[in-house]
């Protein structure tokens, strides 16, 4: 054993814990699919999937199953490299941001000073998935679908940063661990009010999650641009938008909500309860909100929301200049 | 642009409220197969043949279910015993056609044909769900307890006669002209 030096110990235990971070986010997103349709059964007065296994837990295993085993079919005249390509980037992409996430002082992958950027870079990658997965599968209804989320992602990317700049400004620093410990005192949401409303909306439209789901949006366009996906192909996009819930919150738990800060309890407990809190903050605004026209959409986005950050870094970094310390 | 932006928000975050409180609603879901159903008395399921008090068959076959029939379910054969009596020598009701509304037991001169509150029929192939006489029949009157049509009716079988049945008086003879 005289191989196991301090460092590969280190090695080792760095792999295990991005391991189980990983495999945790990809389960999570698994078990939010079955979570999310009971919580809207309960938000709509019915039960969701209740048959399979007490409450309905062993759900997840039957559709693990029922997806598995679907055929995996590429249609004829799609085009067959960025059509297998773009589940994997949505999967990825939107894995590879949870390693600049601390969970703990001890739990996290890596400790990126660029953190924050680092999760803007793969935002951005990730419009590659839908827009690739549109255009290969020629077809006009994925065409169109990844058409607006390409133009909803860029145009609510631009103040998804700027809307993080506040708190960047506040800190002094895009490490994420860093940003956590500034808050040990107040957490961010005190003084980045606006800067959270906006970084919480525009995550939302990010994920293409409800009332942002315009991509898929299927009454109008039968699912968007993963129409043509079938199986696990379709599965890795469909975890890929859980996987991006659960990214959001916990983003928004370390920039807003002072991550693992919290009296008494744990802080891995404060995280989880934390971020669960949003999770299902986010399921309940698929529940009861409906989904705004396109046009409205963007025009919120870019007449609303982005002179909203704009004054808000103004602001801050207006204080941060003026009051020392 | 400010007052829109707020009383939008509110509005937002209130209807988020109103759908949250839903969670300590009463679920309007019935577990149909662990809980039971309530049906109405009067419910209309599977359709059954009633027998007369004496026990025998009320259906004289005469047809009428099968014409009112909407959507063509029933089928039956006349067939005619030894006594005079009428009865079906085959009924058959297509139960993966009938739309249990009652139209036949609307029509029906003797109460044979009844529907009773039981939905549950489900079957795994097609043919199962076409019923024959023997699957309909049961052995009790029904709904309409002393009813027997051939008591009331004026039609002479073998042991009762014209003129024989309740409230009838005995038949005419036309060949006189005496009160």
């Amino acid at each position: 054993m005289e191989w196991l030096t301090p460092q590969w110990q280190a090695n080792l235990l760095a792999m295990g814990q991005a391991l189980v971070i990983l495999l945790g986010a990809v389960l999570l997103g698994a078990v939010l699919t079955v979570i999310e349709r009971r919580l809207l059964g309960l938000w709509q007065d019915r039960y969701g999937p209740n048959r399979v296994g007490p409450f309905g837990s062993l759900q997840l295993v039957a559709d693990m199953i029922k997806i598995f085993f679907k055929e995996d079919w590429i249609p004829p005249f799609a085009d067959r490299t960025l059509f297998v390509l773009s589940p994997a980037i949505a999967m990825a992409s939107l894995l590879l941001s949870f390693i600049i996430i601390p969970i703990t002082p001890g739990w996290g992958i890596a400790d990126l000073h660029i953190g924050l950027l680092f999760f803007f870079a793969m935002a951005g990658i990730n419009v590659y998935a839908v827009l690739f997965g549109g255009w290969a599968s020629g077809n006009k209804y994925a065409l169109i679908g990844a058409m607006r989320a390409s133009a909803q992602t860029l145009s609510y990317e631009v103040f998804m940063g700027l809307a993080l700049m506040g708190v960047v400004a506040i800190t002094g620093s895009f490490n994420m661990r860093e940003i956590v410990n500034a808050q040990a005192d107040l957490w961010f949401i005190v003084p980045q009010f606006f800067g959270f409303c906006t970084f919480l909306i525009a995550g939302i439209a990010v994920t293409h999650r409800h009332p942002f789901d315009q991509p898929e949006a299927e009454q109008e366009l039968a699912d968007g641009y993963h129409v043509e996906y079938s199986s696990m192909k379709f599965g890795m996009f469909f975890i890929g938008e859980y996987v991006g819930m659960v990214l959001v919150s916990a983003l928004i738990v370390t920039l807003f909500f002072g991550g693992w800060h919290g009296p008494w309890l744990p802080p891995v407990v404060w995280f989880a309860l934390k971020t669960g809190f949003f999770l299902i903050f986010f399921i309940l605004l698929r529940g009861s909100l409906p989904r705004p026209r396109y046009d409205r959409v963007m025009s919120f986005g870019w007449k609303v929301c982005l002179p909203l950050t704009l004054v808000n870094l103004l602001v801050t970094g207006a204080v941060v200049l003026l009051v020392p310390g | 642009m400010l007052k829109w932006l707020i009383t939008g928000t509110w509005s937002q975050l209130r209807t988020m409220g109103l759908v949250f409180m839903h969670s300590f609603r009463k679920r309007e879901t019935v577990n149909y197969p662990d809980e039971e159903v309530y049906l109405p008395p009067r419910y209309r399921g599977r359709i059954i043949l009633t027998r007369d008090p004496d026990g025998e068959e009320r259906c004289v076959a005469c047809n009428l279910c099968a014409v009112a029939c909407p959507v063509d379910c029933i089928s039956l054969q006349k067939g005619e015993q030894e006594d005079g009596r009428w009865y079906p020598e085959f009924f058959r009701i297509n139960f993966s056609r009938c739309i249990y509304c009652g139209m036949c037991e609307e029509a029906c001169p003797t109460s044979a044909i009844q529907l009773t509150p039981d939905f549950e029929m489900s079957e795994y192939r097609r043919q199962e769900l076409v019923y024959e006489k023997e699957d309909l029949l049961i052995n009790g009157p029904g709904k309409d307890h002393d009813y027997h049509f051939y008591k009331v009716a004026g039609m002479a079988i073998g042991g009762k006669d014209k003129g024989r049945a309740q409230n009838e008086q005995e038949p005419k003879d036309v060949k006189t002209l005496l009160p």
